[in-house]
């Protein structure tokens, strides 16, 4: 048979029914429903400003943990006294900068805030950088006092002349650690040493043993973190 | 034509989207849109705290009363002085331990050392850079021979143009610092009969 006969025994409408003459149209506003959300699912969930990743507020008083923490080679502790004991690092008192500041640049327009804070006890409007949200209980003191440090969660802090975000403590950051603790685990008294980069082999040899002599329960139940 | 430039626009976004921003410097504080019970309306150290006056979440105890766990009574080991009268007391009222001196080290390097130096001779690194005017030297005779109460009091309160560090350090610990400083201290001082015999001849 002719292929010219062939309409004459289907009929093109049997072939594409009527509707197939608008799915151009349904392609094209799925693919731009599809990929938007795509989009903005990637640019809110994946990008800094969800992550937090770069969160570099400008701070009331302009403190330089590089001077600090780095140059004079302040031990962490020195002003974040309480990490040791407490769930959360504590943002120093007045008092503890006047320590230093009651001699050093003490007429200077940069503390302004600092002395009037110690003398009228006025806190200083601090903007916290690093905040888990608020169903996430994370306890510092048991972080340091068993090897995992600071820069770890901080990044290098001692280098930073204002603090900002610098890893994303998502859920997955704290869970990569938690299932592999020996790997990130250091000797405690490296803990507030920023510099400290272990040696090869250390985290199979020493930080075994660290997490299995310290008996470091790095749960990953969820009720370790969601209580 | 028309799907290609779409499809351009799509990419550009999810590209842009993935590797553009992340990791940049954001002045403005994380856009949280979807809330996710992220922020609850409960307080949490430190931060502000529009019920009460003066604004705080943190309240200082109420005047004259006394927190769980912290030591009150007038004993030694809380004043550094001897119970009932003004007088600093000798000797450290706690028992020296190999832990207390290696935990009078860790502590003393945390917040001494910037001033007074690893070695206590008031050669630290605000001498080094010239930040303050007069530093002690704590290995000086007349720091020598304080008492140690009255060490644990100028670490406590301070004393000329040092500050306390009541708050900063705790009790034990500024037990610890005291009996590492003695341990410093000791390490310059020698005393006659510790001396063989022929060395004593070559003093005289």
């Amino acid at each position: 048979m002719p292929l010219g006969f062939a309409p004459l025994f289907f009929g093109m409408s049997d072939i594409f029914p009527k509707w197939t003459n608008r799915l151009p149209v349904w392609l094209i506003t799925g693919a731009v429903l599809v990929g938007g959300a795509a989009a903005a699912g990637v640019t809110y969930y994946f990008t800094n400003k969800y992550a937090n990743v770069g969160y570099q507020p400008v701070q009331p008083v302009a403190f330089s943990h590089t001077i600090h923490a780095g140059q004079l080679g302040l031990d962490c502790r020195y002003c974040h006294n309480g990490v040791e004991k407490s769930w959360y690092s504590n943002v120093p008192a007045a008092s503890t900068c006047m320590n230093c500041h009651n001699q050093v640049l003490k007429d200077d327009p940069k503390l302004t805030l600092v002395r009037n804070s110690y003398s009228n006890n006025v806190p200083i409007a601090w903007t916290q950088i690093h905040k888990t949200p608020d169903y996430v209980f994370f306890n510092h003191s048991v972080h340091v006092n068993r090897g995992v440090s600071c820069v770890h969660c901080h990044g290098r802090v001692d280098k930073m002349d204002e603090v900002r975000h610098e890893k994303p403590l998502s859920m997955s950051f704290c869970v990569d650690c938690h299932r592999n603790p020996a790997e990130k685990i250091r000797p405690p008294d490296q803990v507030y040493n920023l510099n400290w980069q272990a040696p090869p082999g250390f985290a199979q040899r020493d930080g075994a043993k660290f997490v299995h002599d310290w008996k470091v329960n790095a749960s990953q139940n969820c009720s370790a973190c969601h209580r | 034509m028309r799907y290609f430039v779409l499809g351009l626009t799509l990419v550009a976004t999810l590209v842009v989207s993935v590797l553009g921003f992340r990791g940049d410097i954001s002045r403005k504080p994380p856009l949280e849109i979807f809330p996710d019970m992220d922020r609850q309306p409960k307080l949490r150290p430190q931060e502000p705290n529009a019920l009460l006056p003066n604004g705080r979440s943190s309240q200082l105890p109420v005047e004259g009363s006394i927190a769980r766990g912290t030591p009150f009574a007038s004993t030694p080991k809380n004043t550094g002085r001897v119970s009932g009268v003004t007088n600093f007391v000798e000797l450290l009222p706690v028992k020296v331990t190999p832990q207390l001196l290696a935990r009078g080290r860790d502590r003393y390097a945390i917040s001494c050392l910037p001033c007074h130096g690893a070695q206590g001779d008031g050669n630290g690194i605000t001498k080094k850079i010239g930040a303050m005017g007069v530093v002690a030297n704590l290995h000086d005779a007349r720091i020598v021979k304080l008492p140690d109460g009255e060490l644990f009091h100028v670490i406590s309160d301070g004393r000329n143009l040092m500050g306390g560090y009541r708050s900063n350090i705790a009790i034990d610990d500024r037990w610890a610092i005291v009996a590492y400083l003695r341990a410093l201290q000791r390490s310059r001082l020698g005393f006659e009969d510790e001396l063989s015999a022929a060395e004593r001849a070559q003093l005289k």
